[in-house]
């Protein structure tokens, strides 16, 4: 059962992706990225890991994606649409993508992944996580979740710097 | 249970609640035609049925029936689809609340990080359209909506963290029992308030209707839109606001569990208590007048930011000291 499902959203990312990346028009190409957030909290769920599908939408869906169409809807997409599409480098990128193919295959070839859990699906409950998750991440991982934290406060500040500098001008 | 039984039961359950949901939106707007006609000592519809009673049937099918308009330079496909973008979500939502002890969709443990993540999207709906439209007043209120509901998600979803760190649980149905002696709201005072200015926030109400201010901007996001697709939005709104209301039921005030004392099945009391929220959200429209968007961000990031942080850091604070 669960097969199908991983098929049918992994299915819907690839499909979401190609389109995103061959529309002309950045908007419809922003709203098929959320689309594929969507296949990919999906995948998630199927995976047991529903915090973080949770986290998927609210975040990167809800949150990002958002600000991304803010910023789009203020320039002139009719002008974008009708500038140059293509680079004309797809030899350049055919060889980097296939050697990056190849890559992913040698490596994923010697990972040895553990057996996918097989969850007892019902309408009524879940198997929860959140609680583990939360377990974790304050006790054995505080080290690089307050890294990641400090991280983004700099890159936040560093935001506001330049942000600021424009206006002042 | 069977797989296939347990399926057709949720699919029931998903009609009946989905219609129900319909329909009492119909009403509620006509519920808030009349209130706010009694505030401004008008009597509001009377002339369908007895005292207007079935305004909402006649208003239905006049938008039904209306002329479907899709204006030459909008962008058609992301022009329909910014309705049911908008729609969707809200009814979603309704998959895990719980109406009573024993009638709700489903819970999962997730519940009501669910219901924030599902809800955010909404926005979506709204940014397409004004987008789509292609027409300033609808782009103008579009992209204040954006910022007015990307900053009060941060509050909103702040200020459920605390009546959470007391209930110990997401699933929305154990958050209720958390509640069984004491309602969340005598313990999170502060939280309640955050959490009711951001929930009129992001469902667009008074004072905060900003995305859609007459005055300024025709009708905002959705001004271009007739006929159904103008319903879409008006039932995606208050969907929505029955579904921040059920939340805060649910976070503050006990959800379908009511005094012991007072022995009514769970099902009335979640029925009072969301009449009593609806009454006050349409309450307040016909009270306050529309805040300047300046004031909304500076009400919003340095007034109820940091105190919805402090409300957190104190009741961690007092967690530990006490419990």
């Amino acid at each position: 059962m669960e097969i199908y499902f991983f098929y049918m959203f992994a299915g819907g990312m690839i499909l979401t992706s190609l389109l995103m990346v061959t529309r002309a028009n950045v908007i419809h190409a922003a709203l098929l990225l959320v689309l594929t957030f969507f296949f990919l909290a999906g995948v998630f769920v199927l995976a047991g890991a529903e915090f973080l599908a949770a986290v998927q939408i609210l975040l990167y869906a809800g949150g990002i994606m958002v600000l991304y169409l803010f910023s789009i809807m203020l320039m002139n997409v009719e002008v974008a649409v009708r500038m140059r599409q293509w680079h004309r480098q797809g030899v350049v990128v055919f060889v980097a993508a296939v050697l990056l193919g190849l890559e992913i295959w040698a490596v994923l070839g010697e990972v040895e992944f553990a057996a996918p859990k097989q969850w007892e699906w019902s309408l009524g409950a879940t198997p929860g996580n959140v609680e583990a998750l939360g377990a974790v991440l304050y006790t054995k991982f505080l080290f690089p979740f307050e890294v990641a934290s400090v991280l983004l406060l700099a890159a936040m500040i560093g935001a506001i710097v330049l942000a600021k500098r424009t206006i002042e001008r | 249970m069977d797989m296939a039984l347990e399926v057709a039961v949720a699919a029931i359950k998903i009609f009946i609640v989905v219609n129900v949901v319909q329909l009492v939106v119909a009403y509620l707007i006509y519920v808030e035609r009349k209130v706010i006609a009694h505030a401004q000592l008008r009597l509001g519809p009377m002339r369908v049925g007895w005292h207007g009673l079935l305004q909402p049937i006649a208003d239905g099918l006049k938008l039904f029936l209306k002329e479907d308009i899709v204006p030459d330079k909008a962008d058609r496909v992301v022009f329909v689809l910014a309705p049911v973008m908008v729609l969707v979500p809200a009814l979603v939502v309704y998959a895990v609340l719980p109406f009573s002890a024993t009638f709700y969709i489903t819970q999962i443990n997730i519940g009501l990080f669910f219901v924030l993540a599902i809800s955010s999207l909404g926005v979506f709906g709204v940014v397409m359209a004004g987008w789509a439209s292609n027409s300033k007043y609808s782009l103008l209120g579009a992209l204040r909506s954006a910022a007015q509901m990307l900053s009060y998600e941060i509050f909103l979803g702040f200020s459920v963290i605390g009546p959470l760190m007391l209930a110990g649980s997401l699933n929305l149905q154990e958050i209720v029992h958390a509640q069984r002696d004491v309602w969340f709201v005598f313990y999170q005072p502060v939280a309640f308030i955050v959490f009711f200015v951001a929930a009129l926030a992001e469902t667009n109400r008074a004072p905060f209707d900003l995305p859609e201010a007459e005055t300024e901007l025709v009708a905002g996001f959705h001004t271009e839109y007739s006929g159904m697709k103008f319903a879409f939005f008006f039932l995606a709104e208050y969907a929505s606001m029955m579904v921040i209301s059920t939340i805060g039921i649910v976070l503050f005030f006990g959800g379908w569990e009511g005094p012991d004392f007072i022995p009514l099945p769970g099902f009335v009391w979640y029925v009072l208590k969301l009449s009593v929220f609806m009454f006050v959200f349409i309450w307040l429209r016909a009270t306050l007048p529309r805040y300047r968007y300046d004031q909304l961000m500076r009400v919003g990031w340095k007034f109820m930011f940091p105190l919805v942080m402090l409300n957190i850091f104190l009741t961690g604070f007092l967690k530990y000291l006490f419990l």
